[in-house]
């Protein structure tokens, strides 16, 4: 993984010095070679590989070669940022996913389900970034309620840090609540038909209890599995939707180390996010054992 | 299975919404009198009118004559795309399934890492790498979605690949090339076909995504999700730059989604068409 981004970054032709001569004019080629050496990415790339997987190994992720910032300082100061609008669209996601899942499998073939049924299928081809356009225009433009783009840290004001995040999260959160309502929606239909779901109701469980504690709890195993599939999606949003709302994040970060071919950055932002992404499969494995006791981790 | 394709709800919509798409991006000359590209400043940001059913964006262009241009683009790169996705990816998962062995691992390896990435982040780089233009973005979507149709491919052959008609035409001596042709291949082929029209949606959603980004089809030529790009420049004066392309994509996105699902409807014996 580690190899397959140091070499893809480096198959770029062009690197960080031709990049910055094309911001700051003309430059001799003696110049550019001095820059080169100063950069160290004159040297063989095995070498390059090499020097950079021992500094991994302690910790250091190299330093930006524009800014020369450590960029394990910069991705930890942005990390939190990410992770709050991912999560936070995981939460949109869920919030309006399972319930109307939910009411869609117990109305099935009624207009609650159509509706439902309309929603996923608009969900899952309205583009992101439109969206989020759409949701600035109405809400921040025309509404005036939230900010339209910007950041601020939760230490700073809580409460301005989340008006900030709502659009974004919602941006990515609905999209991805589509995908949950249809999961939500299949799976239970089938769990509906087993024969413990007859037995709870033949013993006079309330509707409500059978869909709760018996149907839902055993639905939800492909559930969190395929939202765990779709958290990678998020974490790919949100390089688009950190860029639109202005967001200091990892992708935001990412991208422009790939514009300014910022080696050490795209390296340590994309690790950061396959990290991110590892953690959740983890995150999703361990969730199996809660919802299914039967599932047991040696 | 065309009966059964024309019977399902969803997949006449989808059909018509995908034949309304066509039309409007073959026919665009005629659909609207302005040329895409020309810029006139003295109709910059119009509402919609009768000679403008769009409004016009900064440039004066008329947003209908770009978008109904934009969509040959659109679509252009999208079946361009995934028709190399699928020339690679499937040969490559199918052979990969019948064979097995040390190929089949180091094609899973392979797709393995490149799954690992979030796929705009991968089609980012790949465009870093390639710089714009029209080839290469259809060229980096179709490294993206290479490594998941190889998986589609490689998962329907090997459903097939044991049994017992397959193992009866290799006994009559038939060779790999015949009996992947004759016996596998007609009977893997309809996920990778439901995998295709699905994967066309998300190509158009990406195509989008990265013009949206300034990493697409350079302009002046109209894409999409540029014009979403330059609408959001203007938004604090007027939306219609950007909601009229945005619609172009929702609807577009849509027709490909209702009929890949209608066509593995139509494909399963076991479920109902109605």
């Amino acid at each position: 993984m580690v190899l397959a981004v140091f070499l893809l970054i480096r198959l770029v032709p062009g690197d960080v010095v031709t990049q910055l001569i094309g911001l700051e004019g003309q430059i001799s080629p003696r110049r550019v070679e001095e820059l080169r050496r100063l950069f160290g990415i004159d040297r063989p790339l095995h070498v390059q590989f090499g020097e950079y997987m021992t500094g991994l190994a302690r910790g250091n992720l190299g330093r930006s070669l524009r800014t020369g910032q450590p960029v394990g300082r910069e991705l930890s100061r942005r990390f939190p940022v990410t992770i709050q609008l991912a999560f936070m669209g995981l939460l949109v996601a869920l919030a309006i996913g399972v319930p109307v899942g939910v009411v869609a499998a117990l109305h099935r073939g009624r207009a609650a389900d159509v509706l439902a049924t309309g929603f996923v299928l608009l969900g899952l081809s309205v583009p992101s970034f439109w969206l989020a356009i759409l949701l600035i225009l109405l809400f921040a433009l025309r509404l005036g309620w939230l900010p339209p783009t910007g950041y601020v840290s939760p230490a700073e004001s809580l409460s301005a840090n989340l008006a900030h995040m709502v659009l974004p999260a919602l941006s990515l959160g609905l999209i991805l609540a589509a995908a949950s309502t249809r999961i939500v929606r299949s799976s239970l239909l089938e769990v509906f038909g087993r024969h413990y779901i007859r037995t709870a109701r033949a013993k006079g469980v309330a509707e409500r209890g059978v869909v709760l504690h018996h149907a839902l709890r055993n639905a939800l195993i492909p559930v969190v599995t395929v939202i765990g599939l779709q958290f990678g999606t998020l974490l790919g949003g949100t390089v688009i939707i950190e860029q639109i709302f202005a967001l200091p994040g990892i992708g935001r970060y990412a991208l422009e180390g790939i514009n300014l071919r910022d080696y050490p950055v795209v390296q340590g932002a994309v690790l950061a996010i396959a990290l991110a992404f590892t953690l959740v499969n983890l995150a999703v494995d361990l969730c199996y054992g809660v919802l299914d006791p039967r599932i047991r981790y040696s | 299975m065309a009966g059964r394709l024309f019977r399902h709800s969803g997949a006449r919509v989808g059909g018509a919404l995908l034949i309304m798409v066509l039309a409007g991006a073959v026919f665009a000359p005629l659909l609207s009198p302005y040329d895409p590209v020309a810029i006139a400043p003295e109709r910059r940001l119009a509402p919609p009118s009768v000679a403008h059913p769009l409004g016009t964006d900064l440039y004066g262009r008329d947003t209908l004559a770009r978008l109904l241009h934009g969509g040959r683009l659109s679509l252009t790169v999208g079946a361009l795309s995934v028709g190399l996705a699928l020339a690679a990816g499937g040969s490559v998962g199918a052979l990969s399934g019948y064979w097995g062995g040390w190929f089949d691992a180091l094609v899973m390896r392979v797709s393995d890492v490149l799954l690992a990435f979030p796929a705009i982040l991968l089609a980012i780089g790949l465009l870093a790498f390639l710089g714009g233009g029209f080839w290469n973005v259809v060229l980096a979507i179709a490294i993206i979605y290479t490594a998941p149709m190889a998986r589609v491919a490689r998962a329907a052959v090997l459903a097939v690949r044991h049994e017992e008609y397959v193992d009866a035409a290799a006994a009559l001596g038939a060779g790999d090339a015949r009996v992947l042709r004759r016996h596998v291949l007609p009977n893997a082929v309809a996920p990778v076909v439901v995998e295709s029209t699905l994967r066309l949606a998300l190509a158009i959603l990406a195509e989008a995504a990265l013009s949206f980004l300034g990493l697409g089809t350079q302009p002046p030529a109209p894409t999409w999700g540029q014009m979403i790009a330059e609408g959001r420049t203007v938004m604090t004066f007027t939306a219609w730059p950007a909601i009229g392309p945005g619609l172009a994509i929702t609807i577009t996105v849509l027709a490909f989604n209702l009929l890949g699902d209608g066509i593995r409807d139509a494909l399963d014996p076991h479920t109902h068409v109605g």
